[in-house]
């Protein structure tokens, strides 16, 4: 092997290691110290100008205890299982949603995919924080969606739908779906129909091959946009603070008011490293769906 | 007892399997089929032939279900089939792009029309093995159709279309993706499997020659009209347009003005030169008519042939050299140029004529047709 080829593939490994591995390791050794009145606010702090002595005393100082304070308050493990399950309900509403999306548009005229694909790209061009801070006014007590229920007579009493899970689940679903959208359609544009009239002929109902085609050959843009919802929906907090109630639970949050609100870096960064252990999982899941997209269509 | 010649299409007491009844297709103003009626009978090899956008593929379609007539009926076994979905019709299509299912086997691909059916697992099991079998693709069962050729590709298509043993098959271009040779292989393979299962075939082609070669009979469309129904060899011998002369093989066409002569037409067609001697193929024939030869029936000699009418002469133009054949481009007076067609029994070298030679082209009355033009 020559320099040239070593040093081409090199470049995303050292990608890798300078835009995650340093900053992981980083919180990693911040999850390992001890909190301290000082900026940066904890202890130990690396000091090589003392020499080796000093090194050693640095590595004596680090320790778990920050991991077992996450075993033993409720709150943190209370608070992960309660972000899997949000994540993965939100990212089945999402396929329940999106699902019959893509494939209304897949099956639209031709001439009105690109519009509809920018309908589903549309909201990307305004701020997340303006989406979200909208919806806090279309899900308030005298918010339009409650108007809008009031009005046509369903209820007679505005609901309280904001600052509940209802809301984080209707904030979760409207900002990923695209992301569910997206993947879906690629693959059902794909789609060759002669497959479907195939079918048909040889016995099935349109229901039937819709099951036994439609949906096995769509399997792969089904997962990769199922990742793509379930792996940012498990971190966030910007949409559980924001329409989330106080008994609202996610992980996202607890991190977010770790950092911020008790400037308690170290079990922060404890809490950051379980949600990325979390999360390894599915997203090797989904680099291997994808590895197999690519090898499908070569 | 002598084998009779399956000709149900010559018997007026057959009962046809397919009937069009003045079909006719629109998509928008556009007439892809054009008030068409034909009859297609049980265990016929029946190809529909015609160049690319005639409707070919139209008709195949409605027969499997997948158009509805504009109006017209269409009969299977008697009964119209308009009301019947595609899934219900006892008819299997086989898909110009053969339409595998890729993420089903080989085996799976072949059992799927079976298991939609109430057939027990152990004679479905049964039947993919026979139909494995039957196309010669018995080691490929456990492959998906990304992992087998572009010929075998064809043989699972035709193996999952006959698997339910359909009444009726129709294929769509089936063996074009397929090379010269292979081609010409499976030709005789379809015909072979075909006359095995007693399956009626529909088959669709722009390639006469596929079509001469496997069909119990012909039928030539042209912007949704059928020019001509006939056996291979009448549509050869006796074709009834200069549209089906021209389509099927090669052909010189001659216009001219016919006039009566007792049994036979004399046709001037160009001036200072004897009529052409043509047996009429209705009578009373007269006016303005073509008249159709196909060049393997015109000969070519050095010296004027005696006791022949139709006795021309030329100069050699072109000479193409096919191999078994040597086609003559010949120059008529009066700027005509006729194709005249030579086995090549002798080796190259002893050709008996070359460039701007002075040759005599000549033909009996009865080698040509007369068509009105
Ligand atoms: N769904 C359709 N909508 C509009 N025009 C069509 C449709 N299907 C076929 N046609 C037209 O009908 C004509 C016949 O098509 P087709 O039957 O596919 O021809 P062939 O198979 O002989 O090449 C073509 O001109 C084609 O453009
Ligand atoms: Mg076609």
């Amino acid at each position: 092997m020559n320099i040239r080829r070593i040093a081409l593939i090199s470049v995303p490994y050292l990608w890798l290691l300078a835009l995650f591995m340093v900053p992981f390791l980083i919180v990693f050794k911040i999850s390992l110290s001890d909190i301290a009145l000082a900026i940066p606010p904890y202890t130990p702090t690396l000091d090589i100008s003392g020499g080796w002595t000093e090194v050693r005393s640095f590595f004596s100082q680090l320790d778990f205890e920050n991991f077992e304070f996450l075993a033993t308050d409720d709150l943190y493990w209370k608070s992960y299982l309660s972000s899997l399950k949000i994540a993965f309900i939100s990212t089945f509403i999402c396929l329940l949603v999106g699902f019959p999306i893509a494939y209304g548009m897949a099956n639209a005229p031709k001439e009105w995919q690109p519009t509809l694909m920018l309908l589903v790209i549309l909201p990307f061009w305004t701020s997340f924080l303006i989406r979200v801070y909208s919806l806090i006014g279309i899900l308030s007590q005298e918010g339009m969606l409650n108007q809008f229920l009031m009005w046509i007579g369903l209820i007679g009493e505005p609901l309280t739908i904001l600052n509940t899970n209802i809301a984080v689940y209707i904030g979760i679903v409207y900002t990923y779906c695209p992301f569910m959208i997206l993947p879906i359609y690629a693959t059902l544009i794909k789609l060759d129909g002669s497959l479907l009239e195939a079918a048909e002929d040889l016995g099935c109902s349109r229901t039937e091959a819709f099951w036994r085609i439609t949906v096995p050959l769509s399997k792969a843009g089904i997962i990769a946009g199922c990742f793509l919802v379930f792996i940012p929906a498990l971190g966030e907090f910007v949409i559980p603070s924001l329409l989330g109630g106080s008994d609202t639970l996610m992980i996202g949050k607890v991190l977010y008011e770790e950092f911020f609100a008790n400037r308690d870096w170290p079990v922060a960064g404890a809490v950051a490293v379980i949600l990325l252990l979390i999360l390894i999982v599915p997203i090797v899941l989904y680099q291997r769906n994808e590895q197999k997209i690519m090898e499908a269509e070569k | 007892m002598p084998e009779t010649a399956f000709e149900p299409w010559k018997d007026p007491s057959a009962k046809p399997l397919i009937q069009f009844r003045n079909v006719t297709k629109r998509f928008g103003d556009f007439v892809a089929i054009d008030d068409l009626s034909i009859d297609i009978f049980e265990k016929e090899f029946f190809a529909l032939l015609g160049p690319s956008g005639c409707g070919k593929t139209t008709m195949m379609r409605m027969l499997a279900g997948f158009e509805t007539p504009t109006s017209g009926t269409i009969m299977l076994d008697g009964k119209d089939i308009s009301p019947i979905p595609p899934n219900k019709r006892s008819v299997n299509m086989m898909f110009q792009s053969y339409a595998l299912f890729p993420h089903l086997t080989v085996y799976d691909n072949i059992a799927f029309g079976l298991k939609r059916s109430k057939m027990p697992k152990d004679e479905i099991d049964a039947r993919v093995k026979e139909m494995l079998r039957l196309v010669q693709i018995e080691k490929f069962g456990n492959r998906k159709p990304e992992q087998i050729s572009g010929g075998q590709r064809q043989r699972v298509a035709l193996a999952r279309a006959l698997a339910k043993a359909p009444k009726l098959l129709l294929l769509d271009e089936p063996l074009s993706a397929l090379d010269k040779k292979l081609r010409q292989e499976t030709q005789f393979e379809l015909m072979d499997i075909q006359e095995k299962t007693g399956t009626t075939f529909v088959v669709v082609t722009h390639d006469q020659e596929e079509a001469m070669t496997v069909a119990s009979r012909v039928a030539v469309m042209d912007h949704g009209k059928l020019k001509q129904v006939d056996t291979p060899d009448q549509i050869y011998e006796a074709p009834n347009s200069t549209y089906v002369a021209d389509f099927i093989g090669d052909v010189n066409i001659i216009e001219g003005h016919a006039t009566t002569q007792g049994d036979t037409v004399a046709i001037a067609w160009a001036e200072g030169q004897p009529s052409i001697i043509g047996t009429p193929t209705r009578p009373g024939m007269a006016g303005k008519v073509s008249f159709a030869i196909r060049p393997e029936k015109v000969a070519i000699s050095a010296e004027k042939p005696k006791d022949l009418n139709n006795v021309v002469q030329g100069k050699i133009l072109d000479i193409a050299y096919l191999g078994n054949l040597s086609t003559y481009h010949v120059a008529l007076p009066g700027g005509i140029t006729i194709k005249a067609q030579t086995a090549n029994s002798r080796r190259r070298a002893r050709r008996p004529f070359t460039w701007d030679d002075e040759v005599w082209l000549s033909w009996t009355d009865t080698a040509g047709i007369v068509l009105d033009s």
